[in-house]
């Protein structure tokens, strides 16, 4: 939310205090408020739209918590013109930033419930605040398991941060990845492999899951396979989202518009849809 | 120190498992362990071996020619490790290695083959237990060959 009513479709401009080097192909920009109107609170799971000066506008998910006010983090994959102009920012470099925007992992619901957090790729940027979020206030919550995968061993992200979440916090961290050559003493397989191997109670357990729509649809069987009722797992959705407050249509998922009804659903709402061929 | 029998019982993948058929396939079992970096069969080898994963890892690779190994899948505790013993021509289809120390129980493949084959209820059995870790092993190497996270933003 923005301390003053502001108006969405105007960008407020951010510069950029840090950026750091994920991947070989991902970064994180970290921003700070060049003006009055700033964002002071956002939910895990909501997004910005990015303005790279110029070039254009992009929908990028929170990565990180807000450590100081008018302060954000966003991770990118540098797969476009606009993320590719985006990368090219340095310190003290500006941007345009709307936002937050959409709907956001259901933290509150997981209370007293165990929680597992997939992610595929990319896809743990946008987990990374809920994470952070549970964390918190870890004795709220039962068993914490955070699966997660991606192509090869150098395209894992925040690895860092794994062993702080495994050792202090207790969190079942299971990484794995789709190839790797000998030097990588970890996982090897696609993320849905490794549902079986944590420990949570499928009758007491929230799930929520990010990445490439195949992979999630891959979980979301795996998940239920374990036990697990639909109602309980929820997805985020990436459409081509324009004006992200519901006004343009460009993100239109059946019934819902991503941006505002999204990005994070509870999986029974759009089932009909998710399982729908070329939607 | 447990037995044999109340090992391999309580492995996940023969979890009620039938008394009589439980007697008959820890007849063909033995306890392993294999030291990390160690073969533990190589592709185009007669199958002639089975393994309950205990405890530890193992890599399945596939050697290209004139490339380096790449690690396509690994195995861990409770999972289950060859099932070419059970299919002709009976031959490995790629190389495994443990990656760290790694506690098994190894089958002879051709004793369970036997048995199989004498007691087709028992040969319905395993390849009842066997077919949804293949049928998952192939919807996982869809899943790779799709290669979800190649062209995401």
């Amino acid at each position: 939310m923005s301390n003053n009513v502001h108006d969405p479709m105007v960008p407020q401009i951010y510069e950029v205090t840090k950026r750091i080097r994920e991947t070989h192909d991902s970064f994180s920009l970290y921003l700070e408020s060049k003006s009055n109107s700033v964002i002071s609170n956002f939910g895990p799971g909501q997004f910005n739209m990015i303005y790279a000066f110029g070039v254009g506008e992009v929908p990028i998910s929170i990565s990180g918590q807000v450590e100081k006010f008018g302060h954000l983090i966003h991770t990118i994959r540098n797969v476009g013109t606009v993320t590719s102009a985006l990368n090219a920012l340095k310190k003290g470099h500006k941007l345009g930033l709307r936002g937050p925007f959409g709907s956001s992992w259901p933290i509150e619901k997981c209370k007293k419930q165990d929680v597992v957090l997939i992610a595929g790729g990319i896809g743990l940027a946008p987990l990374r605040p809920a994470i952070y979020a549970l964390l918190k206030e870890r004795d709220q919550f039962g068993e914490i398991a955070v699966l997660y995968g991606a192509r090869h061993p150098t395209d894992l992200l925040f690895t860092k941060e794994f062993e702080n979440w495994r050792g202090k916090y207790g969190v079942q961290v299971k990484v794995t990845v789709d190839t790797a050559d000998r030097e990588w003493k970890g996982n090897v397989g696609v993320v849905t492999t490794l549902v079986p191997r944590v420990s949570f109670d499928p009758n007491n357990t929230i799930a929520m899951i990010c990445g490439p729509e195949i992979m999630m649809k891959f979980s979301v069987l795996s998940l239920k396979q374990s036990g697990m009722s639909e109602e309980n797992i929820f997805i985020t959705m990436e459409r081509n989202m324009k004006c992200a407050i519901g006004f343009c249509g460009h993100c239109q998922f059946g019934p819902a518009f991503v941006c505002k009804d999204g990005p994070v659903f509870s999986y029974n709402n759009i089932k009909p849809f998710f399982e729908t061929r070329d939607f | 120190m447990k037995s044999l029998q109340s090992i391999i019982e309580n492995h996940p993948f023969f979890k009620g498992l039938e008394p009589r058929f439980l007697e008959l396939v820890t007849g063909c079992a033995s306890n392993v362990r294999f030291e990390a970096g160690q073969p533990i069969f190589r592709q185009g080898d007669e199958a002639n071996q089975f393994y309950l994963i205990r405890q530890g890892k193992v890599a399945l690779e596939v050697c290209p020619p004139n490339c380096e190994p790449i690690v396509v899948q690994t195995t861990s505790d409770g999972e289950i490790l060859g099932w070419a013993w059970i299919v002709p021509p009976y031959h490995y289809h790629c190389d495994a290695i443990a990656t760290e120390l790694t506690r098994a129980i190894q089958f002879d493949g051709q004793c369970l083959r036997k048995k199989c084959q004498e007691d087709h209820s028992l040969g319905y059995t395993m390849l009842s237990r066997l077919l949804p870790v293949i049928g998952q092993t192939m919807e996982a190497t869809q899943l790779q060959l799709t290669d979800v996270y190649g062209n995401r933003s």
